[in-house]
């Protein structure tokens, strides 16, 4: 199937990821190739199938909610782009 | 030193022929040497690899140590590795060193191995060819001009050129078989959930597996026994008893059923390639095992089924990468929409962008059941497939990728191209069974792979036939020009 350009725009925003002018057109003709290819999908005949997310069918183990973890903050932080005051920081969102 | 496989450098170190210290210096030595000519290892941790080759070789002397004691090996670029830059082979997280380490990677400090570095991969383990890596492409040791097949590419191309004698590797739809059968070593993918996922970055949860790589199936046998676990943190991690894979591996092939599906043979497959899985087959039946004739039928949907997967959920977790907490960050962001969206159209790749989109777009509104919900039932047809067909064999045999090493941008223009490098690999992940690739011949002087299919949980069978074949064959011992 063919993907517009505006809906490649849409998607980029969706996905917070910044697109250019110059790169979109090629951007989107790679994409309708890959949906081409999933698009063979709806040739099966799935009316019988129900709906999996894990492939073995397993249930998720469950497990008392005890605190495990050590508070890591320092070390977690030391890693960050930019911190103050234990906090993550980010461009001033309220003005 | 580097042609003895891990069961034979357990032995050396054990009886005192060679000291860890002095293995770690060999293997070091070969990756100074020779991988600028490959670019497979990204990091090496030199000291802390000499600090501890000391140490197991102290465990030695005390005569306690534990399975792999004093045994250098490297770890994909995935596993997190405290203290460690652990870049996934992104520009994302080319600055991220960990605040600890994967399972895995403690799995191996507990049997004692020793780890020389990290290996180039795909950006995110999204690759075919290793060609997405920030780092630069990984050269195949057997035809330099070549590709290693991805994403496991780094690990795959520095076992075959002995600049370890094995690797930690990752396979999310052929990311440990196809490199394997490119480089012309033996990898294996287990069961989905034999190897816990924490702190293996993730691409598409329900699909990632890790596994190993090593020359022999001997070799992998021991390090899946010490990969394999049941992890608190991992809830996908499954509960079932790890075997000694190396206690069966010298079972009679005498009665083995093996499945050959026919659609592992149509068109598409290079001739040599064929010609040389099919000597392998028969090489098993010399052995005493019968081939039996089986079909998968929903295999053809394996490829788009997985193309909506795999991104829908790579597109999940690769959310997490917004320039905040860790990672890159863009120049002077103006705000936080410009923060994030510039971060991540310069953080990411090309091809990870794309994977992105693609997931985006299978999972947004209108859109969820016709791609998503649609793959997930295809997904279930193609594991009915696999159990219909396991009602009859013991192990399902055929070709690990279509034809042997491909040159670098060959496939570089079309996606989908490059997508149907994993045409016979794909189909085990969305059924979450075992694979595992074996060296089975040469195409131009370019290896080829067996591919070995198992029942879940039945990777000490897999292993078992891959022993067996590699005590018949020599595939497995050859080196690369100039590597020996």
């Amino acid at each position: 199937m063919n993907i517009e350009r505006s809906e490649i725009e849409k998607l980029a925003t969706l996905a917070r990821i910044a697109i250019n002018d110059e790169t979109i057109s090629e951007v989107t003709a790679r994409l309708s190739s890959v949906l081409e290819l999933v698009d063979q999908l709806s040739a099966a005949d799935t009316s019988a199938i129900e709906n999996v997310a894990n492939p073995l069918q397993a249930t998720q183990r469950l497990r008392e909610d005890e605190v495990a973890e050590i508070n890591q903050r320092e070390a977690l932080q030391a890693i960050a782009p930019d911190t103050e005051a234990g906090l993550f920081l980010v461009p001033k969102v309220i003005e | 030193m580097h042609n003895l496989t891990i069961a034979e450098l357990v032995k050396g170190l054990q009886s005192k022929e060679f000291s860890s210290v002095e293995l770690t210096e060999h293997f070091l030595a070969r990756i100074a040497e020779f991988n600028p000519g490959y670019n497979a290892v990204i990091t090496i941790t030199a000291d802390q690899a000499l600090k501890a080759a000391a140490a197991a070789d102290a465990r030695l002397a005390e005569g306690n140590a534990p399975a792999l004691c004093g045994v250098p090996l490297l770890h994909k670029d995935i596993f997190c590795t405290e203290g460690v830059r652990t870049s996934c082979g992104s520009r994302m997280l080319d600055n991220f060193i960990p605040p600890y380490s994967a399972t895995v990677v403690e799995n191996f400090e507990k049997a004692g191995a020793v780890m020389l570095g990290k290996t180039n991969m795909d950006e995110f383990a999204m690759g075919s060819s290793n060609e997405t890596s920030f780092y630069g492409p990984v050269k195949n040791p057997w035809a330099i001009d070549s590709v290693p097949g991805g994403s496991s590419g780094g690990s795959a191309a520095a076992v075959a050129a002995r600049l370890a004698p094995a690797a930690t590797a990752t396979d999310t739809g052929g990311s440990i078989r196809q490199p394997a059968a490119l480089c012309g070593i033996t990898g294996l993918k287990p069961t989905y959930g034999r190897v816990s996922r924490w702190g293996m970055i993730a691409f598409a949860s329900s699909l990632d597996q890790a596994g190993p790589m090593a020359r022999t199936a001997e070799d992998c046998a021991l390090l899946l026994g010490c990969m394999a676990s049941v992890d608190d943190k991992d809830s996908t991690s499954i509960d079932h008893p790890v075997a000694d894979y190396t206690a069966s591996l010298n079972d009679s092939m005498q009665g083995l059923k093996i499945g050959v599906p026919k659609e592992y043979f149509s068109e598409g497959l290079n001739p040599g390639t064929e010609k040389a899985v099919r000597q392998a087959l028969a090489d098993l039946e010399a052995q005493g095992a019968q081939l039996i004739d089986i079909s998968l039928p929903n295999s053809g949907l394996s490829v788009p089924a997985y193309y909506v997967i795999a991104p829908a959920e790579a597109s999940a977790n690769l959310s997490r990468f917004d320039g905040v907490r860790y990672g890159y960050r863009c120049e002077d962001p103006k705000d936080l929409q410009d923060l994030y969206t510039r971060t991540r159209a310069e953080g990411f790749g090309e091809e990870v962008q794309r994977r992105i989109l693609i997931g985006t777009y299978c999972l947004s509104a209108g859109y969820y059941d016709a791609y998503y919900g649609k793959a997930q039932q295809v997904r279930q047809l193609i594991r009915k497939d696999f159990a219909e067909a396991f009602k009859q064999v013991d192990v399902i045999l055929g070709p690990t990728c279509p034809s042997p090493a491909f040159k670098f941008g060959a496939k570089g223009d079309d996606p989908v191209a490059m997508y149907l490098e994993d045409i016979y690999t794909i189909a085990t992940n969305l059924a979450g069974l075992p694979g595992m690739s074996v060296p089975c011949g040469m195409v131009e002087g370019k290896p080829v792979g067996l591919q070995i299919i198992g029942n879940y949980f039945d990777e000490a069978l897999m292993l078992n036939v891959a022993h067996q074949y590699q005590q018949v064959t020599d595939w497995h011992r050859q080196a690369p020009e100039g590597i020996a």
